[in-house]
């Protein structure tokens, strides 16, 4: 570098080269990631408190005596992921009807954990006389389990949206991404139940 | 040969003259970030004020001992109100009105991810505070007539139960910070996702500006601490309204738990405060030295580390709880440990500052106060990490004239550097200098005057949150010397307040880049045009304007 000493520089040139095109993640999808981390973090607390409060209930019902494994519901609602994922490859085919009788089962698959969360809520509350207020154990479960249910709930009022969309022939294969996005968030919801799963019917019992 | 168009054109905006109606229409129907900004820190600076009021009565009540100008129950409501708002609307909306407005213009976008949602979070926000505000009004209190919350911005349970805390104020506590909790979490899922994808072309994550990079930081933080919080106020809704035990200790419940959970949130929560005071320095700092950033990718780093650690500390609030040894040693060692980042970003703005051509402009002067009082914040807070020391100190004033040397000396000031510094960008007009300076050397002295001395009644034993103390103590000398200092800030507040209005009205003309600076920003118009830029820049380095203004010597052959 002799020219730097005399005070001079070289002209700079063309600046390098920037990819093009230049591509960035989809905001969808981004998106929907940061909502599941929001979303973990605000299921987290819920299950601390589950794990912290097992087995210090001053008055029974315990989970022992009343809690049942939900072996239907989850099969269920875990075999729905594999139903949505169907159903998105059939929409990027263009196999429309495909899509929309395995989007049809992935609603029905959760409807039908809905309900036995609804049987088995019930079996407690009337026959074991375990509400929120009971102990410690009715506290923790009805709030975990109940926010897990309500998210069940609000995916299942987005699938339906999306369901409706599939009958009246408005979804085309570009809109595969967008479901996929949609399908994040179901898959999100699968993934908390394995984990209520084993802290509230496992560990907790 | 690249096929993107380069340069950043200047686009031409035309000025509109529109009726009051529609430009009230106009403002609250907009999802424009820059207008979403300004509303943030103008909501933000109001509620400043009612909480800057609320700290002045508290300071008449302490200025000497056995005080009756106010009575005990109206002291508690005060300073729960005075920390709630400072904390969640005052600090909160300033950092997403500032993180509104910039991030989109610093990293070349036309707006954010999802701008509806960005308008739908500043309501969730704005309405979360005046539900919190109204409680003065309609929180049915143990009288049945109003009352505001009175219970502390922490809520401690057991004193947050329905038998204690009977009436409706603390669910106005609760509901009040859970909606704009809401619009916050939503707000920062947005400007993440904004700065994940929508940079302009050649904007890599080294050539990302350093404010850019504290926010995405600072939303990601805020992402991972603030549903923790949301659910930790469910379960108190839950326990107050449909007699669940979270916080129940008759029932089995632990009250502890309430401390873990809040702190959980409430210690990473400081970062996100000061984070963005991190944030402006990195801009105005080199600006003003004339200087590149001394030290990028390790500013960059001691960023992302910050972040980390300050999910592992929360329990240095809680030492004197009678946690295990271990868990103290623990977050004894992990609150030191954060330190040390801190103090490199100190390092490297006093490494870019040495050597430069320092104008002490009015943005300046602030940024360097800041280097002098975060300092002595950061040491009185490795102190209160000591955790003997901690056991004797906690609950002092101590530890509260800590918190407000990071929070106003911190926060506070670069905030007010902030806007001197932007506010020619916002308005297309300059502030004034002379009472800048005013506002700057007098709010600054009534400053130290009040939380100099406050550090030494917390040593002396004075706790916080009592409405009087008796004579003789050896506190009164301090406390009233406390309670003048907040006279000084108040006239020097009044120069701040009188320059916006002023240089609102008839501020000398900006023009685009009047401080020389090198972001992309001021490569537009003052105030920018709703679409920003007219065509999408490309950038080559960290400063694309140094490159534009010097051809002949750009950036990007040395980065």
């Amino acid at each position: 570098m002799t020219t730097a000493s005399t005070g001079t520089m070289a002209p700079p040139g063309a600046p390098p080269a920037i990819p093009s095109p230049w591509t960035l993640p989809d905001k969808g999808k981004v998106g929907m990631l940061l909502l599941i981390v929001a979303e973990s973090s605000f299921f987290a607390i819920f299950v601390i408190a589950y794990l912290f409060y097992v087995g210090k209930s001053l008055n029974g019902p315990f989970p022992a005596d009343v809690l049942e494994l939900p072996i239907l519901g989850s099969i269920c609602l875990l075999s729905s992921s594999v139903t949505i994922m169907l159903a998105i490859r059939a929409l990027r085919a263009g196999n429309r009807s495909g899509f929309n009788l395995w989007w049809l089962a992935t609603i029905l698959l959760g409807l039908e954990f809905l309900i036995g969360t609804g049987m088995e809520w019930y079996g407690l509350i009337v026959r074991h006389g375990l509400w929120i207020d009971t102990n410690l154990f009715g506290t923790t479960f009805y709030s975990l389990v109940g926010f897990h249910a309500f998210h069940v709930t609000v995916g299942l009022l987005m699938l339906t949206v999306v369901l409706i969309f599939g009958l009246t022939r408005s979804l085309a294969p570009e809109h595969a991404e967008r479901t996929e996005i949609l399908s994040w968030y179901w898959h999100f919801v699968d993934t908390v139940w394995v984990v209520v799963f084993t802290v509230v019917y496992v560990v907790g019992r | 040969m690249t096929v993107l168009e380069e340069g950043i054109v200047r686009p031409h905006a035309a000025p509109e003259r529109a009726s009051a109606w529609g430009v009230a229409h106009d403002w609250v129907t907009t999802v424009d970030h820059k207008k979403l900004g300004v509303m943030y820190v103008a909501s933000a600076l109001m509620f400043f004020l009612i909480a800057g009021f609320e700290a002045t009565l508290i300071r008449i009540q302490l200025a000497v001992p056995n005080n009756d100008f106010l009575p005990p129950d109206t002291f508690n409501r005060l300073f729960t109100m005075h920390g709630t708002t400072m904390v969640f609307l005052v600090g909160m909306p300033m950092f997403f009105g500032f993180a509104n407005y910039l991030t989109p213009l610093m990293i070349g976008a036309r707006d954010l991810a999802f701008p509806r949602m960005n308008a739908f979070g500043f309501w969730l926000f704005l309405f979360g505070g005046i539900l919190l505000y109204f409680s003065f009004l309609g929180g049915d209190g143990l009288y049945g007539a109003g009352t505001a919350p009175d219970v502390g911005w922490f809520a401690y349970a057991p004193l947050t139960g329905k038998a204690f805390s009977r009436g409706n104020s603390t669910d106005y506590w609760i509901l009040g910070i859970l909606v704009s909790g809401l619009g916050s979490t939503g707000t920062a899922l947005n400007l993440a996702t904004t700065i994940f994808t929508m940079r302009c072309p050649g904007m890599t994550w080294s050539k990302l500006p350093l404010f850019v990079w504290l926010m995405l930081v600072d939303c990601l933080l805020t992402l991972v601490i603030l549903t923790p919080l949301t659910a930790a106020q469910v379960m108190l809704l839950l326990d107050r309204y449909l007699g669940a035990h979270f916080f129940d200790t008759q029932a089995g419940g632990s009250a502890v738990l309430w401390q873990h959970f809040f702190w959980f949130f409430g210690h990473p929560e400081v970062y996100v405060l000061i984070m963005p005071a991190f944030a402006i320095m990195n801009e105005i700092v080199p600006v003003f030295s004339r200087k590149p950033l001394f030290g990028y990718p390790f500013m960059v780093g001691a960023t992302v580390l910050i972040g980390f650690i300050s999910l592992s500390v929360w329990a240095h609030h809680m030492f004197v709880v009678g946690l295990s040894p271990a868990a103290n040693t623990f977050f004894a060692l992990s609150t030191m440990a954060i330190a040390v980042p801190t103090g490199i970003k100190i390092f490297n703005w006093l490494g870019t500052m040495w050597g430069g051509k320092i104008r002490f402009a009015v943005p300046m002067l602030w940024c360097t106060g800041f280097l002098f009082s975060f300092v002595i914040a950061g040491l009185t807070g490795v102190m209160l990490a000591v955790v003997p020391w901690d056991w004797q100190l906690s609950d002092s004033y101590f530890v509260v004239a800590h918190f407000h040397f990071v929070l106003i000396g911190g926060l506070l000031f670069t905030l007010f550097a902030a806007i001197y510094y932007w506010f020619p960008k916002v308005s297309g007009k300059m502030m004034d200098e002379r009472l800048g300076k005013l506002h700057f050397w007098v709010f600054a002295a009534g400053f130290y005057l009040t939380f100099v001395p406050m550090h030494f009644p917390g040593l002396l034993g004075m706790p916080r949150r009592i409405y009087t103390y008796e004579a003789g103590r050896g506190w009164d000398e301090l406390n009233l010397i406390s309670s003048l200092g907040v006279a000084v800030q108040l006239i020097g507040l009044s120069f701040f307040l009188w320059n916006l209005v002023r240089s609102l009205l008839r501020g000398e003309p900006a023009g685009d880049d009047p401080w020389d600076a090198w972001t992309l920003e001021w490569s537009t118009t003052s105030p920018p045009p709703e679409y920003n830029f007219e065509q999408i820049p490309v950038v080559h380095s960290r400063r694309p304007l140094w490159d534009l203004k010097h051809p002949e010597d750009p950036d990007w052959r040395y980065e």
